[in-house]
Protein backbone atom coordinates (compact mmCIF):
# COMPACT_ATOMS: atom_id res chain seq x y z
CA UNK A 1 0.00 0.00 0.00
CA UNK A 2 2.76 2.49 0.42
CA UNK A 3 3.17 4.07 -2.95
CA UNK A 4 5.22 2.96 -5.22
CA UNK A 5 6.17 6.19 -7.35
CA UNK A 6 7.36 9.03 -5.50
CA UNK A 7 4.72 11.41 -4.72
CA UNK A 8 5.54 15.15 -5.63
CA UNK A 9 2.46 16.86 -4.51
CA UNK A 10 1.77 17.22 -0.57
CA UNK A 11 -0.93 18.85 2.03
CA UNK A 12 -0.43 22.06 2.73
CA UNK A 13 0.45 23.21 6.15
CA UNK A 14 -3.05 24.72 6.98
CA UNK A 15 -4.66 21.40 5.92
CA UNK A 16 -2.48 19.66 8.44
CA UNK A 17 -3.03 21.65 11.12
CA UNK A 18 -6.96 21.76 10.76
CA UNK A 19 -6.50 18.10 10.29
CA UNK A 20 -4.43 17.63 13.50
CA UNK A 21 -6.88 20.33 15.33
CA UNK A 22 -10.08 18.67 14.14
CA UNK A 23 -11.39 21.18 12.95
CA UNK A 24 -11.79 20.00 9.17
CA UNK A 25 -14.95 18.01 7.71
CA UNK A 26 -15.01 14.44 7.74
CA UNK A 27 -15.10 14.43 3.92
CA UNK A 28 -11.28 16.33 4.11
CA UNK A 29 -10.14 14.44 6.80
CA UNK A 30 -10.84 11.07 4.91
CA UNK A 31 -8.53 12.38 2.35
CA UNK A 32 -5.82 13.55 4.41
CA UNK A 33 -6.00 10.20 6.56
CA UNK A 34 -5.46 8.37 3.02
CA UNK A 35 -2.86 10.66 2.05
CA UNK A 36 -0.89 10.61 4.88
CA UNK A 37 -1.34 6.82 5.10
CA UNK A 38 0.93 7.18 1.78
CA UNK A 39 3.16 9.77 2.21
CA UNK A 40 5.92 9.30 4.80
CA UNK A 41 6.48 13.49 4.63
CA UNK A 42 2.98 14.28 5.50
CA UNK A 43 2.64 11.99 8.15
CA UNK A 44 6.12 13.44 9.56
CA UNK A 45 4.94 17.11 8.95
CA UNK A 46 1.06 15.76 10.73
CA UNK A 47 3.22 14.38 13.72
CA UNK A 48 4.63 18.24 14.45
CA UNK A 49 1.15 19.93 14.37
CA UNK A 50 -0.29 17.10 16.64
CA UNK A 51 2.57 17.79 18.58
CA UNK A 52 1.59 21.31 18.57
CA UNK A 53 -1.39 20.36 20.41
CA UNK A 54 -0.10 17.97 23.14
CA UNK A 55 1.67 21.26 23.61
CA UNK A 56 -1.60 23.37 23.83
CA UNK A 57 -3.03 20.47 26.29
CA UNK A 58 0.24 20.84 27.94
CA UNK A 59 -0.42 24.31 29.05
CA UNK A 60 -0.47 24.83 32.77
CA UNK A 61 -3.09 27.94 33.18
CA UNK A 62 -5.74 25.20 31.26
CA UNK A 63 -6.64 23.19 33.71
CA UNK A 64 -10.99 22.70 35.00
CA UNK A 65 -11.39 21.72 38.53
CA UNK A 66 -12.73 17.93 38.07
CA UNK A 67 -15.67 16.49 40.13
CA UNK A 68 -14.62 15.25 43.42
CA UNK A 69 -15.22 11.50 42.64
CA UNK A 70 -13.71 11.93 38.85
CA UNK A 71 -10.79 9.12 39.78
CA UNK A 72 -13.04 6.61 41.11
CA UNK A 73 -15.66 7.23 38.29
CA UNK A 74 -12.72 6.84 35.70
CA UNK A 75 -11.86 3.35 37.44
CA UNK A 76 -15.16 2.19 37.29
CA UNK A 77 -15.13 3.05 33.85
CA UNK A 78 -12.10 0.80 33.11
CA UNK A 79 -14.11 -1.87 35.08
CA UNK A 80 -16.54 -1.80 32.82
CA UNK A 81 -15.46 -1.83 29.32
CA UNK A 82 -13.38 -4.57 27.90
CA UNK A 83 -10.08 -3.72 27.17
CA UNK A 84 -10.24 -3.10 23.32
CA UNK A 85 -8.78 -5.75 20.44
CA UNK A 86 -6.21 -4.39 18.55
CA UNK A 87 -7.46 -2.85 15.60
CA UNK A 88 -6.87 -4.79 12.37
CA UNK A 89 -3.63 -5.20 10.70
CA UNK A 90 -3.72 -2.88 7.33
CA UNK A 91 -5.19 -5.09 4.44
CA UNK A 92 -3.23 -4.81 1.62
CA UNK A 93 -5.29 -3.48 -1.43
CA UNK A 94 -5.12 -0.55 -3.61
CA UNK A 95 -6.84 1.63 -1.10
CA UNK A 96 -5.48 2.98 2.07
CA UNK A 97 -7.13 1.39 5.72
CA UNK A 98 -9.16 4.45 6.33
CA UNK A 99 -10.67 4.91 2.93
CA UNK A 100 -10.96 1.03 3.00
CA UNK A 101 -13.07 1.10 5.77
CA UNK A 102 -15.48 4.07 4.24
CA UNK A 103 -15.72 1.57 1.08
CA UNK A 104 -16.38 -1.86 3.26
CA UNK A 105 -13.22 -2.92 1.09
CA UNK A 106 -11.54 -2.69 -1.50
CA UNK A 107 -11.81 -1.86 -5.12
CA UNK A 108 -14.27 -4.18 -5.83
CA UNK A 109 -16.22 -3.43 -3.39
CA UNK A 110 -16.84 0.07 -4.69
CA UNK A 111 -20.49 0.54 -6.03
CA UNK A 112 -19.60 3.08 -8.85
CA UNK A 113 -22.38 4.84 -10.44
CA UNK A 114 -21.64 6.00 -14.39
CA UNK A 115 -22.27 9.70 -16.16
CA UNK A 116 -22.79 8.60 -19.28
CA UNK A 117 -19.71 9.60 -20.45
CA UNK A 118 -17.28 6.83 -19.01
CA UNK A 119 -16.78 8.50 -15.99
CA UNK A 120 -18.24 6.96 -12.70
CA UNK A 121 -18.32 8.42 -9.11
CA UNK A 122 -19.37 6.76 -6.02
CA UNK A 123 -20.46 8.79 -2.64
CA UNK A 124 -19.21 7.83 0.11
CA UNK A 125 -21.42 8.46 3.64
CA UNK A 126 -20.02 11.20 5.72
CA UNK A 127 -21.16 14.24 7.47
CA UNK A 128 -23.09 16.82 5.29
CA UNK A 129 -20.39 19.68 6.04
CA UNK A 130 -18.82 18.29 2.67
CA UNK A 131 -18.51 15.56 0.36
CA UNK A 132 -16.23 12.95 -0.37
CA UNK A 133 -16.47 10.67 -3.94
CA UNK A 134 -14.05 7.88 -5.72
CA UNK A 135 -13.87 9.11 -9.32
CA UNK A 136 -13.29 6.65 -11.86
CA UNK A 137 -11.74 8.60 -15.46
CA UNK A 138 -11.33 6.52 -18.43
CA UNK A 139 -7.70 7.33 -19.97
CA UNK A 140 -7.42 9.83 -21.90
CA UNK A 141 -10.46 11.63 -20.94
CA UNK A 142 -10.20 15.25 -20.54
CA UNK A 143 -12.68 16.75 -17.52
CA UNK A 144 -14.79 19.41 -19.06
CA UNK A 145 -13.23 23.09 -17.78
CA UNK A 146 -14.29 23.73 -14.01
CA UNK A 147 -14.10 26.21 -11.46
CA UNK A 148 -14.41 25.69 -8.08
CA UNK A 149 -16.75 27.27 -5.39
CA UNK A 150 -15.00 25.75 -2.70
CA UNK A 151 -12.23 23.76 -1.32
CA UNK A 152 -10.85 20.58 -3.46
CA UNK A 153 -8.61 17.64 -2.40
CA UNK A 154 -8.18 15.46 -5.00
CA UNK A 155 -6.19 11.94 -4.31
CA UNK A 156 -4.80 10.10 -6.79
CA UNK A 157 -4.89 6.04 -6.23
CA UNK A 158 -4.30 4.76 -9.79
CA UNK A 159 -3.15 6.35 -12.86
CA UNK A 160 -2.54 9.71 -13.13
CA UNK A 161 -4.34 12.83 -14.71
CA UNK A 162 -2.14 16.53 -15.98
CA UNK A 163 -3.71 19.67 -15.66
CA UNK A 164 -2.29 23.23 -15.43
CA UNK A 165 -0.36 22.52 -12.44
CA UNK A 166 1.13 19.40 -13.55
CA UNK A 167 1.08 16.02 -13.21
CA UNK A 168 -0.47 14.12 -10.71
CA UNK A 169 0.07 10.41 -9.63
CA UNK A 170 -0.62 7.57 -7.26
CA UNK A 171 -0.59 9.52 -3.65
CA UNK A 172 -0.31 13.06 -5.04
CA UNK A 173 -3.11 15.43 -3.82
CA UNK A 174 -3.88 18.33 -5.60
CA UNK A 175 -5.41 21.16 -3.39
CA UNK A 176 -7.56 23.59 -5.46
CA UNK A 177 -9.40 26.92 -3.93
CA UNK A 178 -11.89 28.91 -5.43
CA UNK A 179 -9.49 30.89 -7.99
CA UNK A 180 -8.40 27.76 -9.49
CA UNK A 181 -9.75 27.09 -13.31
CA UNK A 182 -8.24 24.02 -14.23
CA UNK A 183 -8.59 21.28 -16.92
CA UNK A 184 -7.32 18.04 -15.64
CA UNK A 185 -6.72 15.20 -18.26
CA UNK A 186 -7.13 11.17 -17.60
CA UNK A 187 -3.44 10.29 -18.85
CA UNK A 188 -3.67 7.60 -21.35
CA UNK A 189 -3.67 3.89 -20.53
CA UNK A 190 -5.27 2.43 -17.29
CA UNK A 191 -8.35 4.17 -15.50
CA UNK A 192 -7.73 7.45 -13.05
CA UNK A 193 -8.87 6.72 -10.09
CA UNK A 194 -9.63 9.57 -7.43
CA UNK A 195 -10.58 10.30 -4.22
CA UNK A 196 -12.02 13.81 -4.21
CA UNK A 197 -13.43 15.81 -1.73
CA UNK A 198 -15.31 19.04 -1.69
CA UNK A 199 -16.89 21.88 0.92
CA UNK A 200 -19.19 23.16 -2.51
CA UNK A 201 -22.89 22.37 -1.83
CA UNK A 202 -23.50 19.41 -4.37
CA UNK A 203 -26.13 20.83 -6.85
CA UNK A 204 -27.50 17.33 -8.53
CA UNK A 205 -27.74 15.32 -4.79
CA UNK A 206 -30.79 12.85 -4.90
CA UNK A 207 -31.45 13.53 -8.84
CA UNK A 208 -28.39 12.44 -9.70
CA UNK A 209 -29.29 9.30 -11.47
CA UNK A 210 -31.42 11.17 -14.02
CA UNK A 211 -29.23 14.18 -14.48
CA UNK A 212 -26.49 12.95 -17.34
CA UNK A 213 -24.33 16.20 -15.92
CA UNK A 214 -21.27 16.09 -18.54
CA UNK A 215 -18.75 16.23 -15.99
CA UNK A 216 -19.01 17.31 -11.79
CA UNK A 217 -19.14 20.32 -10.95
CA UNK A 218 -16.83 19.49 -8.51
CA UNK B 1 7.69 19.07 30.44
CA UNK B 2 11.07 17.71 32.13
CA UNK B 3 8.57 15.10 33.71
CA UNK B 4 7.56 13.94 30.28
CA UNK B 5 10.30 10.79 30.76
CA UNK B 6 8.41 10.02 34.09
CA UNK B 7 5.29 9.84 31.89
CA UNK B 8 6.35 7.31 29.20
CA UNK B 9 7.66 5.40 32.30
CA UNK B 10 4.17 5.33 34.13
CA UNK B 11 2.38 4.69 30.70
CA UNK B 12 4.90 1.63 30.63
CA UNK B 13 3.69 0.35 33.92
CA UNK B 14 0.08 0.97 33.23
CA UNK B 15 0.61 -1.53 29.85
CA UNK B 16 2.83 -4.14 31.88
CA UNK B 17 1.15 -3.91 34.95
CA UNK B 18 -2.32 -2.42 34.81
CA UNK B 19 -0.57 -0.26 38.21
CA UNK B 20 -2.91 2.12 39.35
CA UNK B 21 -0.52 4.40 41.01
CA UNK B 22 0.92 5.04 37.59
CA UNK B 23 -2.59 5.47 36.83
CA UNK B 24 -3.20 8.13 39.15
CA UNK B 25 0.11 10.30 38.67
CA UNK B 26 -1.48 9.98 35.07
CA UNK B 27 -4.70 10.65 35.98
CA UNK B 28 -3.59 14.04 38.21
CA UNK B 29 -1.88 15.79 35.65
CA UNK B 30 -3.80 15.59 32.43
CA UNK B 31 -7.29 15.02 33.56
CA UNK B 32 -7.73 18.40 34.48
CA UNK B 33 -6.32 19.64 31.10
CA UNK B 34 -8.60 17.20 29.35
CA UNK B 35 -11.32 18.38 30.49
CA UNK B 36 -9.93 22.06 30.28
CA UNK B 37 -9.19 21.21 26.78
CA UNK B 38 -12.88 19.94 26.38
CA UNK B 39 -14.97 23.19 27.52
CA UNK B 40 -12.91 25.28 25.52
CA UNK B 41 -13.65 23.67 22.73
CA UNK B 42 -17.22 23.89 23.27
CA UNK B 43 -18.45 21.02 25.43
CA UNK B 44 -20.25 21.74 28.69
CA UNK B 45 -18.87 21.34 31.71
CA UNK B 46 -20.85 17.95 32.91
CA UNK B 47 -19.95 16.69 29.31
CA UNK B 48 -16.51 17.90 29.73
CA UNK B 49 -15.90 15.72 33.41
CA UNK B 50 -17.59 12.64 32.02
CA UNK B 51 -15.16 12.41 28.57
CA UNK B 52 -11.92 13.60 30.24
CA UNK B 53 -12.49 10.39 32.14
CA UNK B 54 -13.62 8.56 29.17
CA UNK B 55 -10.43 9.83 28.12
CA UNK B 56 -8.72 8.78 30.35
CA UNK B 57 -9.85 5.82 30.34
CA UNK B 58 -8.75 5.07 26.89
CA UNK B 59 -5.41 5.62 27.97
CA UNK B 60 -5.34 3.18 30.41
CA UNK B 61 -6.81 0.82 27.70
CA UNK B 62 -4.70 1.69 24.89
CA UNK B 63 -1.29 1.88 26.60
CA UNK B 64 0.13 -1.00 25.03
CA UNK B 65 0.07 0.98 21.75
CA UNK B 66 1.67 4.57 23.04
CA UNK B 67 4.69 4.83 21.05
CA UNK B 68 7.42 6.65 22.62
CA UNK B 69 9.51 7.37 19.55
CA UNK B 70 6.12 8.69 17.72
CA UNK B 71 4.84 11.51 20.00
CA UNK B 72 4.95 12.49 23.56
CA UNK B 73 2.14 11.38 26.25
CA UNK B 74 0.76 15.29 26.14
CA UNK B 75 0.64 14.47 22.35
CA UNK B 76 -1.00 10.94 22.58
CA UNK B 77 -3.18 12.39 25.27
CA UNK B 78 -4.45 15.18 22.89
CA UNK B 79 -4.98 13.11 19.90
CA UNK B 80 -7.00 10.71 22.06
CA UNK B 81 -8.86 14.36 23.67
CA UNK B 82 -9.31 15.61 20.13
CA UNK B 83 -10.84 12.71 18.62
CA UNK B 84 -13.23 11.97 21.59
CA UNK B 85 -14.42 15.59 21.04
CA UNK B 86 -15.10 15.03 17.23
CA UNK B 87 -17.08 12.03 18.26
CA UNK B 88 -18.86 14.23 21.09
CA UNK B 89 -19.48 18.07 19.49
CA UNK B 90 -19.91 16.36 15.78
CA UNK B 91 -20.97 12.92 16.08
CA UNK B 92 -18.33 12.34 13.07
CA UNK B 93 -16.26 9.40 12.78
CA UNK B 94 -12.85 10.36 12.53
CA UNK B 95 -10.67 8.30 9.50
CA UNK B 96 -7.29 8.12 10.79
CA UNK B 97 -3.94 7.36 8.13
CA UNK B 98 -3.14 3.59 8.38
CA UNK B 99 -0.62 2.48 11.41
CA UNK B 100 3.63 2.46 9.62
CA UNK B 101 4.33 -1.44 9.16
CA UNK B 102 6.63 -1.07 11.77
CA UNK B 103 7.77 -4.83 11.13
CA UNK B 104 6.54 -8.06 13.40
CA UNK B 105 8.12 -6.56 16.91
CA UNK B 106 8.65 -2.72 16.98
CA UNK B 107 11.77 -2.40 19.36
CA UNK B 108 11.96 0.55 21.54
CA UNK B 109 14.93 2.70 21.10
CA UNK B 110 15.50 5.01 24.26
CA UNK B 111 17.86 7.33 22.45
CA UNK B 112 15.08 8.15 19.62
CA UNK B 113 12.33 8.50 22.42
CA UNK B 114 14.74 11.39 23.90
CA UNK B 115 15.08 13.15 21.10
CA UNK B 116 11.37 13.29 20.62
CA UNK B 117 10.52 14.23 23.71
CA UNK B 118 13.10 16.83 23.82
CA UNK B 119 11.79 18.74 20.33
CA UNK B 120 8.31 18.50 22.07
CA UNK B 121 9.66 20.04 25.10
CA UNK B 122 11.63 22.42 22.90
CA UNK B 123 8.04 23.29 21.08
CA UNK B 124 5.73 23.94 24.15
CA UNK B 125 8.99 26.48 25.38
CA UNK B 126 8.38 27.74 21.48
CA UNK B 127 4.77 28.01 21.97
CA UNK B 128 5.01 29.63 25.08
CA UNK B 129 7.53 32.20 24.06
CA UNK B 130 5.28 33.72 21.64
CA UNK B 131 3.28 37.15 21.80
CA UNK B 132 0.02 36.38 23.54
CA UNK B 133 -1.96 37.34 20.55
CA UNK B 134 0.26 34.33 18.37
CA UNK B 135 -0.58 31.56 21.36
CA UNK B 136 -3.76 32.49 21.67
CA UNK B 137 -4.71 32.15 17.81
CA UNK B 138 -2.83 28.80 17.89
CA UNK B 139 -4.82 27.82 20.87
CA UNK B 140 -8.18 28.64 19.50
CA UNK B 141 -6.96 26.12 16.30
CA UNK B 142 -6.99 23.49 18.39
CA UNK B 143 -9.76 24.48 20.54
CA UNK B 144 -11.54 24.23 16.97
CA UNK B 145 -12.66 27.70 16.84
CA UNK B 146 -10.62 28.51 13.89
CA UNK B 147 -12.20 27.06 10.04
CA UNK B 148 -9.56 25.87 7.44
CA UNK B 149 -10.24 29.29 5.73
CA UNK B 150 -9.02 30.72 8.35
CA UNK B 151 -6.12 28.50 9.43
CA UNK B 152 -5.06 29.06 5.49
CA UNK B 153 -5.32 32.90 5.83
CA UNK B 154 -2.49 32.87 8.58
CA UNK B 155 -3.97 35.90 9.79
CA UNK B 156 -1.25 36.40 12.58
CA UNK B 157 -0.42 32.38 12.46
CA UNK B 158 3.05 32.10 13.50
CA UNK B 159 3.07 28.85 11.46
CA UNK B 160 6.64 30.18 10.21
CA UNK B 161 7.96 30.53 13.48
CA UNK B 162 6.54 27.23 14.48
CA UNK B 163 7.96 25.20 11.94
CA UNK B 164 11.20 26.52 11.78
CA UNK B 165 10.77 25.21 15.82
CA UNK B 166 9.76 21.51 14.88
CA UNK B 167 11.63 19.37 12.75
CA UNK B 168 10.38 16.30 14.67
CA UNK B 169 10.29 13.11 13.22
CA UNK B 170 11.10 13.55 9.91
CA UNK B 171 14.67 11.96 9.57
CA UNK B 172 13.54 9.23 12.19
CA UNK B 173 10.57 8.14 10.68
CA UNK B 174 13.08 7.90 6.94
CA UNK B 175 15.55 6.04 9.37
CA UNK B 176 12.84 3.72 10.32
CA UNK B 177 11.48 3.19 7.03
CA UNK B 178 15.17 1.74 5.78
Amino acid sequence: MTAMTKITHHLTDALLMGYAAGALPEAFNLVIAAHVSLCDECRARLGSFEALGGAVLEDADAEAALADDSFAATLARIAARPAEAPGPAPKPGLFPTPLQDYVGGDLAAVKWRGFGTGVRQAILPTSSAATVRLLCIPGGVAVPDHGHRGLELTLVLQGAFRDEDGRFGPGDVEVAGEEMEHTPVAEAGEDCICLAATDAPLRFKSLLPRLAQPFLRI
Amino acid sequence: MSADRDWIELVGRIRDHRDQEAFRALFTHFAPRVKAFLIKSGARPDTAEECAQDVMATLWHKAHLFDPTRASVATWVFTIARNRRIDLLRKERRPEPEDLPWGPEPELNPAEALGLQQESAQLAAALSALPEKQRHLIEKAYFGELSHSEIAAETGLPLGTIKSRIRLALDRLRHAMK
